[in-house]
């Protein structure tokens, strides 16, 4: 199987040379022809972001003013197969009459589920402990910011809750996805 | 010559089984090797039974977002030997992380990672590394709710990256939020491309096995020479040395065989690990957690400081795959016993007790709110009527005792407060529950006048006399220090 010592280098054969510098061009060729197809597919649900929905989350006379409760919505992303998986829930409050506030359920910590304490006014977090006041701000813990809102608005007589990305805590640069 | 023997001539010729693969099963290896050197075929044991428990699970489980819960209580609850299969593929991911974290120390302390092996190491480090990637996608293809929050938390931290986070975050995520693309990601990283990146990393590895022969034991008296090792080696092999099958492997074999059983006992005692609540991703009444691996960087991630939390977070486990991946660049040569080299033993012995005691921390939570406990009863309160059986019933429903503990009951979180009357004022309390501080929050706009002088005439209670045989609660976590 080996060459004959002999045998020229590739260097000094401008034919065999050729032949290695196509082989080397077409397989760069057809792995690129394999791979990026793939690479956007995957790509695709980062990339193509959904337009946010308002959703309704219940009527407006179902919630007491100063009440603090769990509510959940479908999110903006929907496919057939994801089922229960595609909810969010938020913690909303009715402030006045016609005042509504939404918490996000994630701690800004790293995400885990807080949970409304209405004995003490606190959002609390079983993960690592974060605690948030009633107004969202941090009082305790880890969190390095406070919980994300999302926008509602009343229309007729439901509540609707405006579908966002799960918050994501940044590095060094605090984005504000609340925006209002 | 036989019809069978032809046969089998025919085969051996044209497989190139007698010139290929005879020879690395009889390569010669070291005659002192004995006991120590059973933990990396253990390892692979443990791999080839995850392998064949994987794929037979696969036939039944559906990575859909909905259909994977349905799948998986189909598996543990109706399919036949479903439980105990689910049970060994569970037993199995921990026997395999313990034996390649067991396999990478007695190399580490043996110093076997030295010349001419650098390699066979490096390959090891990767190997080790998507090894835990192979654990927790796997934690989270239990599709329950902790596996929901798993991938959430995984979303978060990617998502503090610098520039790329959220890149990063929506792409492990399948979108901006969990839903019907999330587990099929964390499926094909199971299922196809880490075990893809594992049976080449193994090839590789075993390549390299072959290539430069097992170490022999460390002998204090013979350092490693790159200059002559090679050489002494092979000239002591030609020696001593024996043919790993039939007469080696024999060791390999008992203690992987006693692996296996130990999976299958496990599996067959304790069964498939319990599934959680549905994956619903609205549902809060849930406390994710990690598996018992990971325990200890769940610690981590809680007693950090907020300031340097992010480079924790992101930094270590870039920092851990490079300091382990470079160890032998750092010394390749020199000495190999443990008993010439102290500090590495004393690295692995720190590692070691590092590992322990954040694991029992993250075990334990007790930076988590203690969201069940229940109310005082009458003999740590010690009184059965009154403002101090008010003040009792207050610190439990005002939330104190999610984070404090009094007599044996509540959290960890805060300070205990079982002789807190001993300590502070009455003024010292008022101004402590009113402001909050040190990582206490303030409860002056949740709590009236009157709720706030019987919470603190219960507490002005504590440790003056009657409660003072009650039990204390803190057996492990003193007060918290925060």
């Amino acid at each position: 199987m080996n060459q004959p010592s002999e045998t020229p280098s590739t260097s000094e054969c401008p034919r065999r040379s050729f032949f290695a510098r196509l082989s080397m061009s077409l397989s760069a060729l057809l792995g690129a022809a394999m791979t990026l197809p793939g690479i956007g597919f995957v790509l695709g649900p980062v990339v193509r972001k959904p337009d946010q929905r308002w959703r309704a989350v219940g009527e407006v006379n179902s919630f007491k003013v100063g009440e603090t409760v769990l509510v959940s919505f479908e999110d903006a992303a929907q496919v057939p197969w994801a089922g229960v998986t595609t909810k969010t829930g938020a913690w909303l409050r009715r402030v006045s009459e016609s005042d509504f506030i939404a918490f996000s359920i994630n701690c800004r910590h790293l995400g885990c589920p807080v949970r409304w304490v209405a004995e003490s006014s606190l959002f609390m977090c079983p993960c690592h402990g974060g605690v948030y006041y009633a107004d969202g701000t941090v009082a305790a813990g880890p969190p390095p910011e406070p919980l994300h809102r999302y926008h509602v608005r009343v229309q007729g007589d439901q509540v609707q809750i405006q579908t966002g990305p799960i918050p994501l805590t940044r590095f060094l640069l605090s984005v504000d996805m609340d925006e209002s | 010559m036989n019809r069978l023997k032809r046969t089998w001539n025919w085969i051996d010729n044209r497989s190139g089984y007698s010139d290929y693969i005879y020879p690395l099963l009889t390569h010669i290896v070291p005659r002192n090797a004995r006991w120590w050197y059973v933990f990396g075929s253990a390892t692979l044991t443990a791999f080839l039974a995850q392998v064949l428990t994987g794929i037979c699970l696969a036939t039944a489980y559906v990575p859909g977002g909905e259909g994977a819960y349905q799948s998986l209580i189909y598996i543990t609850n109706t399919a036949p030997f479903g439980n105990l299969l689910r049970g060994m593929h569970y037993y199995g991911a921990s026997a395999m992380m313990m034996l390649v974290v067991i396999h990478m120390a007695q190399v580490y302390l043996h110093g076997s990672y030295k010349y001419p092996r650098e390699l066979n190491w490096m390959t090891g480090v990767v190997l080790f590394f998507v090894t835990m990637g192979m654990a927790f996608t796997g934690q989270l293809l239990r599709w329950d709710a902790n596996g929901v929050w798993s991938a959430v938390v995984a979303s978060e931290m990617a998502g503090r990256a610098p520039l790329i986070g959220p890149f990063l975050a929506h792409l492990i995520l399948g979108g901006e939020t969990v839903g019907g693309s999330t587990l099929t990601r964390f499926f094909v990283l199971h299922v196809f491309v880490m075990p893809g990146i594992i049976f080449a990393g193994l090839a590789l590895h075993l390549s390299l096995l072959f290539r430069h022969g097992i170490s022999e034991m460390p002998d204090p008296d013979r350092p490693v020479d790159p200059e002559t090792y090679r050489e002494e080696y092979e000239g002591r092999l030609r020696e001593s040395g024996v043919p790993f099958w039939p007469v080696a492997m024999w060791r390999d074999v008992i203690f992987s065989t006693f692996v296996v059983g130990m999976i299958v006992l496990c599996a067959l005692v304790f069964g498939a690990p319990a599934l959680e609540n549905s994956p619903d991703p609205s549902n809060i009444h849930e406390n994710p957690m990690p598996d018992w691996y990971f325990w200890a960087y769940f610690a981590v991630l809680s007693l950090s400081p907020p300031a340097l939390e992010t480079w924790i977070i992101l930094g270590a486990p870039v920092l851990g795959f490079l300091i382990l991946f470079c160890v032998p660049l750092f010394s390749n040569k020199g000495h190999r016993a443990p008993s010439r080299r102290p500090w590495a033993v004393g690295i692995v012995f720190a590692c070691s007790v590092i590992f322990v005691v954040l694991t029992i921390y993250g075990y334990k939570e007790p930076w988590s709110p203690d969201f069940g406990v229940p109310e005082l009863p009458g003999r740590v309160v010690g009184a059965e009527s009154g403002p101090i059986a008010e003040g009792g019933k207050l610190v439990h429903s005002k939330g104190c005792l999610y984070c404090h503990n009094i007599g044996g009951y509540g959290g960890h979180r805060g300070p205990e407060l079982s002789r807190i009357g001993a300590r502070l004022t009455k003024q010292d309390l008022i101004i402590r529950i009113n402001n909050g501080g040190h990582n206490m929050p303030a409860f002056a706009s949740s709590m009236s006048s009157r709720e706030l002088d019987l919470i603190v005439r219960f507490l002005l209670t504590r440790g003056t006399g009657k409660d003072s045989d009650a039990k204390s609660g803190t057996f492990w976590f003193p007060n918290w220090p925060l």
